[in-house]
């Protein structure tokens, strides 16, 4: 790429179509990247109004769980928490005190939900990514159908079933069908990685008598291993980030409960404590956050790992 | 070695568990909501077919033909923005400036914190007396009273579009980002070269190769935005006075608050008859735009 960079450079200084900028400015970047600084000047600005959008509320809610209640019923309105303290992430374990059970359970839930989307995905995966059967097409055009109903349009069933089945209030209530609509996308995702795995290796070990599921084993799943980790991290995410109609309507039981359904009870009480409301939601979700900077990576490949063309 | 018979049955047996997971989990409850949609179940452990009446009920009595209409605005309103805002975030972070790498990590927050949580906070930014969004506006003297925004019809309405927007955003923007880094890059060195500026190349090279991932993107977000659930739930449970009652909301409260089964089964099929027509009408569209692209 920097070759193709250079050239154009070349290219650009001979071309008197190009006007060059007056001053020189010290970069090593290509030409075609540098930037009046008027043009920087408003892509900072159009970040900031982007970012302020996106962090808004994550910055509100920080402030709001620094600042005592006095200062939150009050008004005129104070952006910035003048007189703030921890008090309500001292306090909150008291008002919730089933706070750690429900950052446990959502953590629970998710994981058990990953480890059975896993297990079900990689075969199927390896299924179309490898054999040519009758009807193969029509089989993952149906798994992708399922991407166009939510759980909420089949709640009623599913909570027929869920109570036929002895679930109810239960962790695979909420575990069951949470996995079941992070299947499909999770197949296309590990096919779409599997299909780039030469053939002539399957071959290779089945001439030399290996059984195909000792292929399986052996060859295919240390090699789709990154694969399987970003379909994995994906699938947790899912789980982690929408887990919330199941939980509310197939379970009652407080201390099956996940945080944003065991926080959603304390927000509907009459008068919300807002302070240990925002404090309880930061700590709850904080492990999560930090795991995330060091994964975000592998979140944008399964974001657009699906993205590629078949 | 692939066509082989014990290939095939090999290849079912890896297949069998999805398969086994997916009948019962969604396709057997898909079929079940059909079925229940004719009948009068409700709490009952028994309940009578009968026939169309539940469909008769729901297109003659009560607003759910404002229901549709209103989920329908709703949708389109926040598909728009999500795209708009997500192109131009996918723009900017596009952009070579430093500090790249960290503005790219700092929009995932919506996307990767449990939604609930997300929508607690904007809760109480909605919030009259005390929330952010009144006393930032009345701080810079854009209104002059506190303005309760989930409490009006109008205000509930925007307010709960720009909840969905805002959890919807960073998705869009990371994958429009990652579609635009695809382009190849010999194409706006050779308009450069030409003399094309940064918005006429962004407008004749980025948008036409984007479309596809536009396509694509609109189609997810859409069946998403048409399913969304949480937001409308936790900021204003359908109210005030129906205002934000959009189909899911509307067969939520038919079916778990008024526990007519039933009935909610027969809107709930509503909704899937729409989901299934957007699907179609976008692999129309695709393939009309594949063929014109052979041409």
């Amino acid at each position: 790429m920097s070759d193709v960079a250079r050239t154009t450079e070349v290219a650009a200084v001979d071309s008197p179509a190009i006007v060059r900028p007056k001053f020189k400015l010290r970069s090593t970047k290509p030409m075609i990247d540098r930037y009046r600084w008027y043009e920087a000047l408003g892509l900072y600005a159009g970040l900031a109004v982007f970012l302020f959008f996106v962090l808004a509320p994550f910055i509100e809610g920080f402030l709001v769980s620094l600042k005592p209640l006095a200062l939150l019923f009050s008004t005129p309105y104070s952006f910035w928490p003048s007189n703030g303290s921890f008090d309500a992430y001292i306090r909150m374990w008291d008002s919730v005190p089933l706070l750690g059970l429900y950052i446990f359970n959502s953590f629970f839930i998710s994981s058990i939900v990953t480890i059975v989307v896993v297990i079900v995905v990689v075969p199927a995966a390896y299924a179309f990514a490898r054999f040519q059967f009758n009807g193969a097409g029509l089989m993952l055009g149906g798994f992708l159908a399922v991407n166009m109903f939510s759980g909420a349009v089949l709640l009623i069933p599913l909570f027929r079933l869920m109570r036929s089945l002895g679930l109810l209030n239960t962790y695979w209530a909420m575990i069951v069908p949470g996995a079941a609509f992070l299947i499909p996308s999770s197949i296309w995702l590990l096919r779409t990685y599997m299909i780039r795995i030469p053939k002539e290796l399957d071959e290779a070990a089945w001439v030399d008598g290996a059984s195909r599921l000792y292929t399986l084993r052996r060859v295919i799943l240390p090699l789709a291993m990154p694969g399987i980790v970003v379909v994995a991290i994906m699938t947790f995410i899912g789980a982690y980030a929408q887990q919330f109609i199941f939980a509310l309507t197939f379970n009652s039981k407080s201390e099956f409960m996940p945080l944003p359904i065991g926080l959603f009870a304390f927000f509907g009480k009459q008068e919300v404590i807002w302070n240990e409301l925002m404090a309880a939601s930061f700590v709850g979700v904080l492990p999560v956050m930090v795991v995330i900077v060091f994964l975000q990576r592998y979140l944008v490949a399964g974001l657009t790992a699906g993205a590629i063309k078949q | 070695m692939t066509s082989s018979r014990s290939a095939v049955m090999f290849a079912l047996a890896l297949l069998a568990p999805a398969l086994i997971y997916i009948l019962i989990i969604v396709a057997y409850p898909l079929v079940d909501t059909f079925i229940l949609s004719f009948t009068n179940a409700s709490l009952r452990p028994d309940y009578d077919f009968v026939g169309w009446a539940n469909y008769l009920r729901i297109f003659t009595a009560g607003n759910f033909t404002e229901v549709i209409i209103r989920t329908f605005i709703w949708t389109m309103l926040s598909v728009g923005m999500k795209m708009v805002i997500g192109m131009c975030g996918a723009v900017l972070l596009n952009a070579a400036i430093p500090g790249q790498t960290l503005f790219r990590i700092l929009i995932m927050p919506p996307w990767v914190v449990p939604m609930a949580i997300g929508i607690f906070m904007w809760g109480w930014m909605y919030n009259g007396q005390f929330g952010m969004i009144s006393g930032l506006l009345q701080n810079f003297g854009v209104i002059d009273r506190p303005v309760a925004w989930l409490a009006y019809g109008d205000t509930a309405f925007w307010a709960t579009i720009v909840t969905d927007v805002w959890i919807g955003v960073p998705m869009v923007t990371i994958y429009f980002l990652a579609a635009m880094q695809s382009i190849p890059r010999d194409l706006h060195e050779a308009a450069w070269t030409d003399g094309a500026g940064r918005f006429y190349r962004f407008r004749r090279i980025t948008l036409p190769l984007m479309i596809p991932a536009v396509l694509t993107m609109s189609l997810l977000s859409l069946i998403a935005t048409f399913n969304s659930f949480d937001i409308i739930w936790i900021l204003t449970q359908g109210g005030p006075s129906g205002s934000t009652t959009t189909m899911i909301i509307d067969t939520y409260k038919t079916a778990m608050g008024s526990r007519k089964y039933g009935e909610g089964a027969a809107r709930a099929v509503v909704i899937c008859i729409f989901v299934s027509i957007f699907c179609i009408v976008y692999f129309r569209a695709v393939r009309k735009l594949s063929q014109g692209e052979a041409k």
